[in-house]
């Protein structure tokens, strides 16, 4: 069996399955945020069940429109801590505690190797990083998981990806996981687990682990997967508040296709409007004029996404004509960047630093776009109408390629300004 | 179950961006979400979709987020299936959770055309072209999608099993 198909048999009571068999599994945690709870909250009370299933295992982070952006987003903020308190729920993380989910659960050790976790969010495949299954699903699931501690799964048939060979120069996990997408296509591997593996994946950090298992959803994958080991064992000890379990692939695993890319190949990426399959290199995007920066996201605003884009940035300014926008997707990296003076930095080259949230990515608040504007961003998505007005447009790239552009006013790559 | 209805096409990919954009997500109300019906789509959908209209689609209708806001807002603008090449994995399981009825068919999603009428039989997957006298057959809906189905949809299904259960309610 695959790890994939090893952690859902444990948590459906099996010795065994198979793809293309609908199970029902234990969830060993349920999430959701202001956007999909509130439709949660409202069918979990059709169910009329007194409890949630386990009150430490139902996570509601307010992350999208917080800092609430306007009356209606507070009163859908208002509905997760309204039934966070009614249900005495352990894992609701108000604003000042709060941070992007994706990034704020697995830093917390809330999520960890082994673990089967749904949540009411697309980009929940991004803890398969840390060998756990993980995949989004819709509110009324998330309704119905809530109450019984369970959710249905069809076991989905597994896709390799091996990759080898060293990383150029800046290149990093955001550039793999585009390349992969820009490969197979957006539906490339719909409804499939993708299993993430090769030398280059087993030297690979884990916040760039963290940003490829995020965008498998990219690529229409149910889960993205990594094989834990040291570097999993190193990120996970001392964080994890539960006991966890490193699951392996057998060597007679079953896998309907194989892809394998040559890393040293793989150039500086950036996806163009408005796929995040239709990928160029960045070298050949020079002439395209930007109008914002957007540095953060579930997918690069980690610390080390943070360190990166500060040391292109370190010493120039922002072009006059960009706007560039740095968002720590959690309270923890937020401090750590101020102690390590990353905020400066950014302050001193004309950027700004925001709170911790989803806020642009999806066209929600603290950096929209108008109407024929154009943006490079850390982000996961650059679909019509993503970050603003349906005539602007989203470039998606690596944090070093976000911050090198807003120095030149145009998609750059960071040897052009260092 | 026959439905029967007028069809708007659109094309591969459609991203549940383009059927309801995240701008209007600060509420869940379903009549709200339906007056952005597949705005960044085509602008003008919301005001020329009619009670009991279909949509045809391409294949991956619904990727990108997971957003239950999307089928619950094809359901409230009156749209009463969507037929596509294919769906993306959680439109899937949202559309039948909430009970939009949704059709895979590779051979209705291309040669239906806008405009059309056709008749879809739920309970035996066929899907008839009254303009173009066409019959097409959708992909079989798994048993444990019909069962949910009929027990009125995952809520009314997970109610039944914890009372099966006996497990305080």
């Amino acid at each position: 069996m695959t790890i994939t198909e090893k952690i859902l048999a444990v948590h459906s009571g099996r010795k065994e399955v198979s793809p293309g068999e609908l199970i029902n599994a234990k969830v060993d945690l349920v999430l959701a945020n202001d956007i999909t709870a509130p439709i949660a909250i409202t069918e979990f009370k059709k169910i009329g069940a007194k409890n949630v299933f386990n009150k430490d295992r139902v996570a509601l982070i307010p992350d999208h429109f917080a800092p609430q952006k306007d009356i209606k987003a507070a009163e859908q903020c208002k509905m997760l801590r309204d039934f966070s308190r009614e249900y005495s729920l352990g894992l609701y993380f108000e604003v000042g505690r709060m941070g992007i989910e994706h990034a704020l659960l697995p830093e917390e050790g809330l999520v960890v190797p082994g673990d089967l976790i749904i949540g009411a969010d697309s980009h929940t495949c991004t803890y398969g990083a840390l060998g756990a299954f993980s995949t989004g699903v819709g509110s009324t699931d998330v309704a119905s998981a809530m109450a019984a501690g369970e959710c249905w799964f069809k076991v989905p048939e597994s896709m390799k990806f091996i990759y080898y060979g060293k990383l150029s120069k800046w290149v990093g996990g955001k550039d793999l996981i585009l390349h992969t997408i820009g490969d197979i296509g957006v539906d490339g591997a719909i409804y499939m687990a993708m299993e993430f593996e090769g030398e280059t994946i087993r030297t690979l950090p884990m916040h760039a682990r963290l940003t490829m298992c995020n965008m498998a959803i990219e690529a229409g994958g149910k889960n993205g997967i990594i094989v834990p080991d040291d570097i999993t064992e190193r990120y996970v000890k001392g964080r994890a508040k539960r006991g966890y379990k490193f699951y392996t692939s057998d060597k007679d695993a079953k896998y309907v296709e194989v892809k394998e890319y040559d890393c040293s190949k793989i150039p500086l990426t950036v996806s163009c409007p408005h796929l995040p399959s239709n990928i160029k290199p960045a070298a050949e995007l020079f002439e395209v004029a930007i109008d914002q920066v957007v540095i953060g996201s579930c997918t690069n605003g980690r610390i080390e996404d943070l360190r990166e884009a500060a040391e292109v940035i370190k010493g120039k300014k922002v072009n006059p004509n960009v706007r560039m926008i740095v968002i720590p997707a959690t309270q923890k990296i937020y401090l750590q960047a101020i102690k390590e003076r990353l905020v400066e930095i950014f302050i001193n080259a004309d950027a700004v630093v925001s709170t911790p949230t989803c806020g642009p990515c999806l066209g929600g608040h603290m950096g929209v776009l108008a109407k024929g504007e154009r943006a490079i961003a850390t982000t996961n998505r650059n679909f019509v109408g993503r970050m603003g007005h349906p005539e602007s447009e989203v470039y998606l790239s690596n944090p070093a390629v976000a911050a090198a552009s807003a120095v030149k006013g145009r998609i750059a790559v960071p040897e052009e300004v260092i | 179950m026959i439905l029967r209805g007028k069809v708007w096409k659109f094309g591969d990919n459609i991203d549940t961006d383009a059927i309801i954009p995240a701008r209007y997500l600060n509420t869940s109300d379903p009549r709200e979400l339906a007056r952005h019906i597949m705005e960044d789509a085509d602008k003008e959908f919301p005001n020329k979709v009619k009670l009991g209209d279909m949509i045809i689609a391409g294949a991956n209708f619904g990727c990108g987020s997971s957003r239950e806001h999307a089928p619950i807002a094809i359901k409230a603008a009156g749209i009463q299936a969507v037929v596509a090449k294919s769906f993306a994995r959680i439109f899937y399981r949202n559309a039948f959770n909430i009970g939009l009825p949704i059709f895979e068919s590779e051979d209705a999603s291309e040669k239906i055309r806008e405009g059309d009428e056709i008749e879809i039989n739920a309970d035996k997957g066929i899907i008839k072209n009254i303009t173009k006298k066409e019959e097409y057959t959708a992909k079989p809906i798994p048993q444990f999608m019909q069962e949910l189905i009929s027990a009125g949809g995952l809520i009314e299904w997970t109610k039944k099993k914890l009372q099966s259960l006996k497990q305080p309610i």
